[in-house]
């Protein structure tokens, strides 16, 4: 090979070169996985027997079972709670801790020590706190002020209450953060401008802040929706979808019908809808925004 | 403007301010009472002395003790935790490695296909790994490997290898690698310098604010996978840090401090990398969020 061709062929095939190792986990461990996951949609997984074609079968038996119904209800409901909770409560944190002064980092720091606790250690701490006897940490808290101890966890109509407690525990200071750059980004001749005509704290806030933080929002909406729909370690922890099923979720469902009741062709068929269900909200979402951007 | 003097002349803030600061510091004890003194009693219950029973904590460490830790490391954290350091360690490597490599090409050549590369990558970011979870079971369970169970169930590899592609790392240093100037690259390709000898000469040295700011989030994410090793991890062998914890839940008799400990084992290191390099993880997560 001329020098000339050699190196035409190395600037080919050099990119391929770099991109080969993460396209190879990607292939593997990725999109091989969600292919497989679609085929087996259509199947009745046997192992060692041979899996037998089923046609639309396993979306059918998803579409009439009622367990997935309610763990769906379940799913979109801790979501849309969670989601706006944590956004709320993260922007007024972010309003009462932004600034350079070391007391403000200091008590950001500790609000920001749930978001780096592992979901695991978060859920076992809350498991002790939500302890539903009197001795318990939080009933001592409602008993000093005269309610009565509460069952939380083990109450079939507190339990995903209080799980979302726990969500909105460690959600809230990460959205805190997203937040806290945002208004920092903030114009401040706007601000300005604002005290100049006279604004209230409030209006400076209402016509202001909040429009600025619009496109933020966006972003933390998002993230949180994704965030919301994926809802596994706290729940198979805390509650293992219990007590009666109130805390049942979509993917402590698939769980349940793919590893511990060996479904695997049903779980699979419900992975599939789960990531038709993502790809649908993520394109509907693009398109509102590119649609925004337009106007 | 907003201080009053008083008889004697000294300068005190007015009652409007001062009434703002009080309901301010009213607040930021709300905020550490509710964000710090959870965490601050599960230390202070670790390290007592004194038997609790099912639900009780404590808020100072009475009789102070390392019994607790000593106890949960003998059941089960010692292997856990060495388990979970090889993972984020071998894990980490590799995800760094491969992210930085694919980001160069992706950042710095044009080629057929690039676009499509992307698309692809990008829309893993979008879909959440729990909704694989089921799939990359099985497929774990075909790949054959020279362990135990001749596959990637329950071996090391089946534990770290899934996590090594992440789009994060690599959506945030290509974005990075696009800004850096094309005339140092082209400087040394003048003086004959290949591909890779630039990558790893020129690029990746300049990269580190981003290399750090994928180091903490990647950090974070494989120390605290947990429906990975659930299905990986068969034998308590192969048990994470992460499953360790879980597994002290059920074992009730040995109190709550026990389980705690081994809980904290697990928070500390978390804490520890964010602590070092919290101006990469903040940057990071405003970067990402903003662009994304």
């Amino acid at each position: 090979m001329g020098r000339i061709t050699r190196l035409k062929f190395m600037r080919g095939v050099s990119p391929w070169a770099f991109l080969a190792p993460a396209l190879l986990v990607f292939a593997v461990f990725k999109f091989w996985p969600t292919l497989y996951g679609m085929f087996l949609s259509f199947f009745n997984v046997r192992p060692y027997l041979g899996n037998q074609w089923i046609g639309f079968d396993n979306f059918t038996r998803a579409f009439n079972d009622p367990t997935l119904f309610a763990a769906t209800w379940h799913t979109l409901l801790d979501a849309a709670v969670t989601v706006a909770a944590s956004m709320l409560i993260g922007f007024f944190l972010a309003l009462l801790l932004e600034g350079p002064t070391l007391h403000l980092r200091i008590v950001r720091t500790a609000a920001f020590l749930p978001v780096v606790t592992a979901m695991v250690v978060v859920a076992q701490l809350w498991d002790v706190l939500l302890y539903p006897g009197q001795y318990g940490a939080v009933n001592s808290v409602l008993g000093a002020v005269g309610v009565g101890p509460q069952g939380f966890l083990s109450d079939p109509n507190q339990a995903l209450g209080s799980v979302m407690l726990v969500q909105i525990w460690k959600s809230a200071p990460y959205d805190m953060v997203i937040f806290i750059a945002g208004l920092a980004g903030v114009d401040r001749q706007l601000y300005d401008a604002a005290d100049i005509d006279g604004a209230s704290a409030w209006q400076r806030l209402r016509y202001v802040t909040i429009p600025a933080l619009r496109p933020i929002t966006t972003i933390v909406l998002t993230l949180g929706i994704i965030r919301g729909l994926r809802v596994f370690t706290e729940i198979f922890v805390l509650t293992n979808g219990g007590p009666a099923g109130s805390t049942e979720t979509i993917v402590t469902f698939l769980y349940k019908a793919g590893i511990e009741n060996n479904k695997l062709g049903y779980a699979s068929a419900i992975s599939t809808m789960l990531l038709i269900a993502t790809v649908v909200l993520t394109c509907l979402n693009l398109w509102w925004r590119a649609r925004k951007d337009r106007s | 403007m907003s201080t009053t003097k008083t008889a004697l002349g000294i300068r005190m803030p007015s009652p409007r301010l001062l009434r703002g600061k009080i309901a301010r510091g009213v607040l930021y004890l709300l905020v550490l009472a509710v964000f710090l003194v959870p965490v601050w009693s599960m230390v202070a219950t670790v390290f007592s002395g004194i038997p609790m029973k099912s639900g009780e904590i404590s808020l100072f460490p009475l009789d102070f003790t390392f019994n607790n830790i000593i106890q949960a490391w003998n059941f089960g954290v010692a292997v856990g935790l060495f388990n979970s350091v090889v993972v984020v360690v071998i894990g980490l490597a590799l995800q760094l490695t491969v992210s930085s490599l694919a980001a160069y090409s992706l950042a710095r050549k044009k080629f057929r296909g690039m676009s499509v590369v992307m698309v692809l990558i990008l829309a893993t970011m979008m879909m959440p790994e729990e909704v694989i979870a089921i799939p990359l079971y099985l497929v774990l369970g075909q790949i054959p490997a020279p362990t135990e169970s001749g596959s990637l169930l329950n071996s090391f590899g089946g534990l770290i290898l899934p996590l090594v592609g992440w789009a994060l790392p690599i959506y945030v240093l290509t974005g990075f690698m696009r800004n850096i100037p094309l005339e140092l690259e082209e400087s040394a390709r003048m003086d004959g310098a290949g591909d890779f000898r630039i990558f790893w000469k020129i690029i990746l040295p300049l990269c580190k604010p981003a290399l750090g700011t994928c180091a903490v989030f990647g950090f974070l994410m494989i120390w605290d996978q947990y429906l990975l090793p659930l299905l990986v991890a068969q034998t308590p062998a192969k048990y994470t840090l992460t499953l360790i914890v879980t597994s002290l839940q059920s074992s009730q008799e040995l109190g709550e401090g026990v389980r705690l400990a081994a809980a904290l084992i697990l928070m500390v290191p978390g804490v520890i990398v964010y602590l070092i390099l919290q101006k990469f993880f903040e940057r990071g997560l405003l970067g990402g969020s903003l662009k994304g």
